[in-house]
């Protein structure tokens, strides 16, 4: 077989990162070239340098260091059983590659993962070679996420840390059984442990870099840590999953909870399903995730036992408010920001304008549409000195009216 | 009417003189029109020129101002100059004009504002350098870009910032500039010949755009969103989108048809391997510990972080137990190092005792807990749960055979000696387990947890209870002739 050409190596070794959904580079700590030397930046907003017609956006040199890996997890598709053709990179070629991409204004840095070759510590000695040499040689001062492996000595991955502004592990699934049936050479715990380990760890850093005196010391990994969670491979239903994913984030602070839609692979294993799951109920998802973070919504309110999967066709806010009827209509005038975030339509932004154009005078219903951005979808649910919506509220088919047109989000 | 031709298009304190001048004078915005360099100027009704010296009136704007009017300055809508002075016209009667968000006035600065932000923002994302080649030890690169707007000026300190250690340029139709380490060197516009056609990590890159592609799940309204299509002429990945969505149906289709593959030949050798090192023999509180962490028992085990293990020397004299893991012992995997923990090694030095010589472990092995909000708020163990985990403990106490053992709390002495007498009884005397003493004590959370009048005392019970340890082991025959039970290993 002729050796593997960078091109070729970085083709199979893209392709096996493309299942990670993260791509942020946002949320770091503020530094850039003109002060330390070297090169790069952080300037806290993340920024998108392209986007592929699967509407992610590319914001990193995504890729593995290798797709080797002794572990057998079923739905990956560098799983020690596929047939997929493998390739590594030396960790020189990754310096390499990251800082040619990086001065050509390509991307925002590194988000580097890896299949588990000989054992989980020398995978993780590599990939700290790696971000290691970025920083101390080339005075890398753009994003790197470092995607740790659960069973590396804790210590590893704490050296990781020290260098990258974030650092993550994948839960994988959102049910310890599915782990341990898809997944066998992990364990639920084990990449609980990993978090909490990390969280604790941070935490004690991030305290040591408060109380110094000068800023000489940097806390770690001050884009904190993440996780990705595979849903549809296995029965959890949308409420286990939140379930999951609220445990996470109070647990371990986690910074993002990625749910990534179960999609066949090439060289699929026996033990998968043969359908894929619909990218919308990962789009509903990340909403009832929002709502619980930023709304104020409980897990019980979104997809509690008695209804514990979303609704694909509308939002969960929607979803929420038609059985919560009683609760309006809400007055635009005098209500309060947590119950004007519960309004169907409303987001952050538009409360924020409704509260500061209030304190200049009382609104009226067509002062609403220079502040939201339907006022059709939030009439019925709201009044205003010159509205009220009378029996829209309780029309039965308030649904109908409001749920967008159904419309083919995908092809398969 | 008063005729005023600006000399650059984006410079804001040049505008700013010549408002400031006019507004001085009390010239309504109505009686100004503002032209931008190289405007077609009407002279229908005949321009007057702005008065020379300033005027009477003071004017005042708020903090905010300066900042929004470089930015929104930049935008190429020939109507923002007028726009600028109808708003600082109106601010001298209105301070608070811009903090309403329903202001016709403000929501169209806020739009000019945003689509600046935005452009620039898109240059940041867009731009791409080509290598043109070193000077001296100096990398140097060029780019061509065309915003919408006159954000060369607003952009060029980012890419400062970015690329310090590295001299480029950056060229577009109106404007271009250049940096050399130095300094940014701002110039006329360009064309997009200034920059070579190629770069010889563009196939790289290329290569990464395809494959970072997840033909499954098309989305090209997502990327075209984000990625509008007037972007794409000077984004050299761009060219590859027709193909990829094109042939991204064919690619499903065929990794379905596909279907399951056999596993590669591989898997097996390792699979041996890894079932060689599973059967090695483990000594048993490893083995033991082992297991617990897998152990599913009750449904408490799926929610914790990890199993809390025991912690000590395993021949220790001492045993104590407590009731069940809090939220730092769940993060840190360790008994006792939370604030209970905190008030326990507090006690025990109190008391003479060395935590290092005993075993510490817990009823219950893994945290419970509800969520409160975006809390984990400590649930205790139900009674089933107790008795699930009983056997744990019970077999802990087998392997270390402990002389003497503390329980702290109902939990503790439920689990252990199947007891539900109240603490008040089970603290006054000594109890029996296995070959062991067994003295029963609150748990320090319930000390946490009572009024503040009501800690010190309760505290200094807690002391007195632990003080008799020392003096019950003075009692026991020392280590060397603990019998030790043959254990199967």
């Amino acid at each position: 077989m002729a050796a593997q050409t960078i091109i070729d190596k970085l083709k199979i070794l893209a392709d096996a990162a493309k299942y990670d959904a993260s791509c942020a580079s946002s949320g770091s700590s503020k530094r850039n070239s003109l002060q330390s030397g070297g090169i790069g930046s952080t300037e806290g907003m993340g920024i998108c340098h392209a986007y592929a017609p699967d509407g992610r956006c590319i914001s990193l040199l995504k890729i593995l260091m290798t797709n080797f890996c002794i572990y057998d997890c079923s739905y990956c598709i560098n799983r020690v059983s596929s047939n997929v053709e493998r390739a590594r990179f030396t960790p020189q070629e990754i310096v390499r590659l990251t800082l040619d991409f990086y001065k050509r204004n390509y991307i925002e840095g590194l988000f580097l993962s890896s299949g588990v070759i000989r054992n989980a510590d020398y995978t993780m000695e590599q990939m700290i070679e790696v971000v290691r040499t970025l920083r101390e040689e080339h005075l890398f001062q753009g994003y790197i996420h470092l995607k740790t492996i659960p069973n590396a000595d804790p210590i590893l991955r704490l050296e990781a840390a020290k260098f990258a502004d974030r650092v993550s592990i994948n839960i994988e699934l959102p049910k310890d059984q599915s782990i341990d049936r898809f997944a066998p050479e992990k364990s639920g715990t084990e990449i609980r442990s990993a978090m909490a380990h990390m969280r604790t760890h941070l935490d004690d850093e991030a305290d040591k870099a408060k109380t110094a005196r000068r800023r000489k010391v940097k806390a770690a990994s001050p884009a904190g840590q993440s996780t990705q969670m595979i849903v549809g491979a296995d029965a959890a239903s949308d409420g286990d999953i939140l379930k999951t994913s609220s445990s996470l984030y109070a647990g371990y602070g986690l910074r993002r909870v990625y749910y990534s839609a179960y999609s066949p692979i090439p060289d699929t294993s026996l033990h998968l399903p043969p359908l894929k799951t619909p990218l919308i109920r990962e789009h509903r998802l990340y909403q009832a995730d929002w709502l619980m973070r930023f709304y104020g919504f409980e897990i019980e309110e979104i997809a509690g036992p008695d209804r514990p999967m979303l609704d694909l066709d509308i939002d969960p806010k929607l979803a929420w408010a038609l059985t919560a009827r009683d609760r309006f209509p809400v007055d635009i005038n005098r209500a309060d920001r947590e119950t004007l975030l519960r309004v169907p339509g409303l987001g952050v932004k538009a409360v924020n304008r409704i509260i500061a154009a209030r304190r200049h005078g009382r609104l009226r219903y067509a002062d609403l549409s220079r502040l939201v951005q339907s006022v059709r979808k939030i009439a019925p649910f709201i009044v205003t000195g010159d509205w009220t919506p009378g029996g829209m509220l309780d029309a039965v088919d308030l649904r109908q009216r409001l749920a967008p047109a159904p419309e083919q989000l995908s092809l398969i | 009417m008063i005729r005023v031709t600006l000399d650059s298009q984006n410079d804001a304190d040049e505008w700013r003189e010549m408002a400031r001048l006019l507004c001085s004078h009390g010239i309504e915005p109505a009686d100004v029109s503002w032209a931008a360099p190289g405007a077609m100027v009407d002279d229908l009704f005949g321009g007057e020129t702005p008065p020379a010296e300033p005027g009477p009136r003071k004017l005042s704007v708020p903090k905010a101002f300066p900042d929004l009017l470089k930015r929104a300055i930049c935008h190429s809508d020939p109507a923002r100059f007028s726009l600028l002075y109808r708003l600082l016209w109106r601010l001298q009667k209105e301070p608070r004009l811009l903090s309403n968000p329903a202001d016709t006035d403000t929501i169209e600065l806020n739009g000019l504002i945003k689509s600046v932000s935005r452009d620039c923002h898109k240059m940041k994302a867009f731009v791409r350098f080509r290598d043109i080649g070193m000077e001296g030890a100096r990398e140097r690169f060029a780019a061509w870009f065309e915003p919408d707007h006159y954000i060369v000026e607003l952009t060029a300190p980012f890419f400062m910032r970015r690329f310090a250690s590295m001299d480029w340029a950056i060229y577009t139709p109106r404007r271009s500039v250049a940096w050399d380490g130095k300094q940014l060197v701002f110039g006329p516009g360009a064309t997009r010949d200034s920059v070579p056609a190629e770069d010889a990590v563009e196939d790289q890159w290329k290569a990464y755009y395809v494959s970072i592609f997840n033909p499954a799940r098309v989305k090209v309204n997502a990327m075209t969103s984000e990625m509008p299509k007037k972007y794409w002429k000077n984004l050299p990945e761009a060219a590859l989108i027709p193909d990829l969505i094109a042939g991204a149906q064919a690619r499903v289709t065929a990794m379905q048809a596909a279907g399951p593959s056999m596993p590669n030949p591989q898997t097996d050798k390792w699979r041996e391997k890894r079932a060689l090192e599973e059967e090695t023999g483990l000594p048993p509180m490893e083995a033991l510990n082992r297991q617990l962490a897998k152990c599913r028992d009750c449904p408490i085990g799926e929610c914790a972080t990890q199993v809390v293990k025991g912690e000590g020397p395993l021949d220790a004299r001492l045993m104590i137990i407590g009731e069940q893991p809090g939220d730092q012992e769940d993060l840190r995997g360790r008994p006792f190092v939370g604030p209970a923990g905190q008030l326990l090694d507090k006690a025990l030095d109190e008391a003479g005792i060395d935590r290092q010589q005993a075993y510490v472990t817990n009823a219950v092995k893994h945290f419970k807990y509800s969520m409160r909000g975006k809390r984990r708020q400590h649930q205790r163990p139900t009674a089933d749960e107790i008795r699930r985990c009983r056997d744990w403990v019970r077999r802990e106490v087998e392997i270390v055979q402990p002389q003497l053992i503390l329980l702290l709390g109902a939990t503790a002495a439920y689990s252990l000696l199947d007891t539900r007498k109240p603490m008040r009884d089970l603290r006054q005397s000594l109890w029996g387990y296995d070959a062991a003493q067994v003295a029963i004590t609150v748990h320090p959370s319930y000390l946490l947890r009572l009024p503040e009048a009501e800690q010190a005392p309760a505290y200094e019970a807690f002391v007195e209870d632990l003080s008799r340890i020392p003096r019950l082991l003075d009692g026991l025959p020392p280590l060397s002739q603990k019998a030790k039970l043959s254990l199967p290993v």
